[in-house]
């Protein structure tokens, strides 16, 4: 038997299979499909300081293998989270990960420091990467003053686990890698959605309330797998690789290309077991190569 | 109600019209208790150019043969895809998801459906009628071609059709037929299931009746579940996903769906 667990920063996994924010609800949503509890972690939907609407319908579009998104951090803000959220991730008793999100520092920093509080939540991740919100968000990612600036405002109030969450949609992702690195991030995962647009022909109109969104899905994979294999270059904290995960085979080349672990996003959408079935696809390719650990995956492309 | 996801095998495949199919599907297991409302995500497979799993009412159950209809309009090349299965296939559903509607017992109902709308009327009617209620349907159409089912429905009650063009029953507007312009209302309750607009326009009158109207919404969405926040609606109480809230929602509180509202229907959009 193989050994799945793997490490972020002080994070044990107990395989490196996550849930990716914002497609996996808070859990409970899977319940009737998978043991939640039996993935390395879950990510929640994202958090804000203050209750958001999110944007207006329509907010999705189906594109060629992928979707874009424009749902724009729709939740009912941090307190409510910890007053009402919360007590009901304490059934899963593997990571549970808060992914934070704000339109200023001193709010992404209001809900680091609250959540810091909240033992069953190991770690947080920061946000800075959404392109759905007028303020704050992807703003915050796309370059290296802002990224640091929010990164270093957070990791001052908070003790636990800090993994960044960077965008794609910049010139050069390694420089926001480096920056948010040097600025205190336990760990980066990468990448968030990339921002795109869909037009209806016929009315002549976007498809989406929000004109453009962010493209997610098998779609963005190559883009993904190239920016996780840049990052792993030159940054020594752990990275985490999101962008169309559906197959083992899948999970396996980002870690290859330098990820210690992975989330699985839309992926869920189309298969709730989706996660269990690349937990079980890893474990199986790890026996047939006659790897004895999961960690030797990371990195291990040979060029 | 435990979600589960099956591989449904295709019984059979009946065309209803040029754009319109129904499948039965069946399963060696027991299929999971279905209420009328709920609805099936059905993933796609063998269309390259559908990614997501594709919703559609749950049309008909039935308990005693362990099977299960879908009416399928060919809308893009997916519901192609899935209107073109043959007897004996296997479709992979995800269900019974969402709410249902609220069954009355012993009541004077109406439940109205415009296009393909009447796809979770079936199963509605043939449970409001076990529960004693006086059922009526009402169906519309832009022609007479249009009009899906119809004799399906007298089972259960009266049946009463529009078209636009007035190739069958009424001509007009399925909100102008004169069922729904009785001075003495006799129905406690609309069901509705059809476009936006028309949907609002049957609450509008629905409300100046004082009665209770429940609508079925057909928003875009992606998982079903209520992860991914697509498909909401915007309710008097914020953003709800139509998916887990809904998809059956009492019309009054829907925002923008009251008096208000400017009544617009036609079944173009």
């Amino acid at each position: 038997m193989a050994n799945l667990e793997v490490n972020i920063h002080k994070l044990k996994l107990k395989n490196p299979v996550l849930t990716a924010s914002g497609t996996f609800g808070y859990g409970e949503e899977f319940d009737d499909f998978i043991d939640v509890s039996s993935l390395g972690g879950i990510i929640v939907k994202a958090t804000t300081s203050k209750h958001r609407e999110g944007n207006a319908y329509p907010r999705m579009a189906e594109t060629a293998m992928g979707m874009l998104n424009a749902v724009g951090l729709q939740n009912k803000g941090v307190d409510y989270f910890v007053e009402h959220i919360y007590p009901k991730l304490l059934k899963y008793n593997n990571c549970v990960i808060a992914n934070v999100s704000d339109s200023t520092v001193e709010g992404y920093v209001e809900v680091a420091e609250k959540l810091n509080k909240l033992d069953h939540i190991h770690a947080i991740e920061l946000n800075i990467s959404c392109p759905n919100v007028k303020e704050g968000g992807m703003a915050f990612g796309t370059s290296c003053p802002s990224a640091i600036a929010v990164t270093r405002a957070v990791r001052e109030v908070y003790d636990k686990t800090l993994i960044v969450k960077l965008s794609p949609n910049v010139t050069s992702i390694s420089e926001i890698a480096l920056a948010v690195e040097g600025a205190g991030a336990d760990a980066i995962s990468l990448i968030n959605t990339l921002l795109g647009m869909a037009i209806d022909a016929e009315k002549r109109r976007p498809v989406l309330s929000t004109v453009t969104g962010g493209l997610s899905g098998p779609a963005i994979k190559p883009v993904a797998l190239r920016m996780v294999w840049q990052v792993s270059k030159v940054v020594k904290i752990p990275l985490i690789g999101i962008g169309g995960i559906t197959t083992a085979a899948d999970a396996i080349e980002f870690m290859l290309a330098g990820a210690s672990a992975i989330q699985v996003g839309t992926a869920n959408f189309i298969d709730p077991h989706a996660t269990v079935k690349i937990m079980a696809g890893i474990e199986d390719y790890l026996n047939r190569h006659g790897i004895s650990d999961v960690k030797e995956l990371t990195g291990g492309l040979m060029l | 109600m435990k979600k589960q996801i099956l591989d449904l095998r295709v019984l059979s495949n009946a065309k209803l019209n040029h754009n319109h199919n129904v499948l039965e599907l069946g399963c060696d297991t027991p299929l999971p208790a279905m209420v009328p409302g709920q609805f099936a995500e059905v993933r796609v497979d063998g269309s390259p150019s559908t990614y997501l799993r594709r919703p559609f009412s749950i049309h008909r159950v039935d308990k005693g043969a362990n099977t299960m209809h879908l009416l399928v309009k060919s809308v893009g090349d997916g519901t192609r895809n899935i209107a073109s299965l043959t007897k004996g296939s296997l479709l992979n559903v995800m269900f019974p998801l969402g709410n249902g509607f609220t069954l009355t017992q012993n009541e004077e109902v109406l439940l109205v459906g415009g296009g393909c709308g009447v796809a979770p009327l079936y199963f509605l009617a043939d449970q409001l009628f076990r529960k004693g209620n006086k059922v009526s349907v009402l169906i519309g159409g832009r022609s007479a071609g249009d009009i899906l089912l119809a004799e399906a429905y007298r089972s259960f009650g009266n049946v009463y059709i529009s078209t636009e063009d007035g190739t069958l029953g009424e001509k007009g507007m399925v909100t102008a037929h004169s069922v729904l312009k009785q001075s003495a209302f006799p129905f406690r309750m609309i069901y509705c299931c059809g476009p936006d607009g028309m949907m609002k326009a049957v609450a509008h009158i629905a409300e100046a009746k004082g009665v209770e109207c429940e609508v079925s919404l057909e928003n875009t969405m992606a998982c079903g579940i209520g992860a991914c926040l697509c498909c909401v609606v915007e309710t008097h109480k914020g953003n709800q996903c139509v998916c887990t809230e809904g998809p059956v929602f009492n019309s009054k509180k829907l925002k923008g769906w009251t008096a208000e509202t400017e009544i617009g229907c036609s079944l173009d959009k």
